[in-house]
């Protein structure tokens, strides 16, 4: 049976892994290489890597951070895949087809499309007919607007979260990834009535993200409605955090993998 | 000596991950980029990601289709992942339909899912081995990570070394003598998937 996955979160601006708050206030968190090899380390399902930085090129102006100093976000990505035995999927700045070949070419096994997608919705089928569907993740940023959610990429689109949702399945997308910015490092646990208003209208898997602050919420995403929880910040807390999380969920009686560390590296003679 | 592994390019899709797995192992893949490479490996590995058509359109564009089943009829080790391992069977009924390679008999069709099982089916499932076989250790079930939408149908179902459960009951491994095919993927499933590489490797020794 298809298991649920937890799926840790990496955002990167300007080079560094950052945590972030209503995107809108953010703090470093380090080398994002560093930090994706703990990921899978610990045995995560999956990765999702989003660059939130604003332009191509990063001018990091520091040395004092572990490993090497990359000011190419797609040399990060390289490395990164290049370390974790995990599906990966990387979003950011993402507004063409040959954006997307670009980066499945440097190790990413799926891409996730916002406002590329949400500027030019073609997009989608574009990326679904040359690499399946199951390489396309719409990231849809909700927000609370009244008694519904509005789909957003900077500022604020037309769109109705929902009925964005299911445009998105229908244009050839293989996942919804759901992030709620009213939540995002707020820790108070998921927009639960988010979740379930968008697994129910799609038949497609749904990624929830944002508002994670305890064990507990991961459980709540997958009952209302998620195939997959993701979170960022918490991951970053304790050691071996993936690992506890997971625990949880099998406690609980979630349909998880066991928990368990790699041990994976078999070095051939 | 070292043996050859090709790994065939340009098939589509995230070819790097599978080399990152092999090197992990402590194994370097030779790149194969045309036909005529084929000849100088010991195994070969076709990966593929994407949609069944194009990955056949791409493989018969570049005259990889007789020369990969020439290779298979050489003996030497193949395995295809994924849409690698749909390319294997006779025919896909994805798209308009397509005519594959022909070297394990059977179609490629749609998992059938109900309203519960979402599709693409997408992430770790349980794989279960029938036996031991050359891919498998023993009949162990593990996890996998799995990422499609179809299916490989073999007419003969003693091919089928192993069956995972997404809606429908399906063939999550093919073997028939030295040609093998996965339908998740090793090179992204942490112990279990560098285990079976590592055995695949082995049979190239």
């Amino acid at each position: 049976m298809l298991k649920r996955r937890l799926i840790p979160v990496v955002l990167m601006r300007s080079g560094v892994a950052v945590q972030s708050k209503g995107f809108r206030r953010y703090q470093t968190l380090g080398n994002p290489v560093t930090i994706v090899e703990r990921l899978s380390d610990w045995c995560s399902d999956e990765l999702i890597y989003l660059d939130i930085t604003k332009s191509d090129r990063y001018d990091l102006g520091r040395d004092d951070l572990a490993g090497n100093n990359h000011p190419d976000p797609l040399d990060i990505l390289e490395e990164i895949a290049s370390r974790c035995c995990m599906p990966l999927t990387f979003g950011g700045r993402i507004r063409t087809i040959a954006d997307a070949a670009t980066r499945i070419e440097r190790g990413a096994d799926k891409v996730s499309i916002n406002t590329g997608a949400l500027q030019t919705p073609e997009l989608i089928t574009q990326i679904a007919d040359r690499f399946g569907s199951q390489c396309v993740v719409v990231n849809i940023d909700a927000k609370r607007a009244d008694h519904a959610w509005t789909a957003h990429c900077g500022a604020a689109s037309a769109r109705d979260a929902e009925a964005w949702a299911r445009e998105a399945q229908d244009r050839g997308a293989g996942e919804i990834l759901l992030q709620s910015i009213d939540h995002d490092g707020r820790a108070n646990g998921y927009d639960l009535d988010l979740v379930h208003a968008v697994a129910t209208v799609v038949t497609i898997p749904v990624i929830a993200l944002g508002g994670v602050g305890a064990w507990a919420h991961l459980r709540q995403g997958l009952d209302a409605g998620a195939d997959a929880v993701a979170a960022a910040n918490i991951f970053n807390y304790s050691e071996q955090a993936v690992l506890k999380a997971k625990r949880h969920l099998f406690e609980a009686g979630a349909n998880v993998r066991p928990p368990e560390l790699a041990h994976i590296v078999t070095e051939a003679a | 000596m070292t043996p050859v592994i090709g790994l065939i390019e340009g098939a589509s899709g995230n070819i790097a991950s599978v080399r990152h797995a092999l090197r992990r192992l402590g194994a370097e893949t030779t790149p194969v980029h045309t036909p005529e490479q084929l000849v100088a490996c010991n195994a070969v590995i076709l990966p593929g990601v994407g949609n069944l058509p194009r990955v056949m359109e791409s493989l018969r564009g570049a005259g990889f289709d007789h020369a990969i089943c020439d290779f298979a009829a050489s003996g030497k080790p193949l395995l295809g992942i994924c849409v690698g391992m749909q390319a294997l069977a006779t025919s896909g009924s994805e798209g308009i339909g397509t005519e594959c390679l022909n070297l394990i008999p059977g179609r490629v069709d749609q998992l059938r899912t109900t309203g519960l099982d979402r599709l693409p089916h997408i992430g770790w499932n349980d794989v279960e081995p029938r036996s031991a076989s050359s891919l498998f250790a023993s009949d162990t079930p593990f996890d996998a990570y799995f990422v499609h939408s179809y299916a490989f149908v073999p007419d003969d179902d003693a091919h089928a070394t192993s069956h995972s459960t997404h809606g429908q009951r399906f063939a999550a491994s093919v073997e028939r003598d030295n040609v093998m095919g996965v339908q998740f993927h090793p090179e992204k499933s942490q112990r279990a998937g560098l285990a079976l590489l590592e055995r695949f490797l082995s049979l190239a020794a």
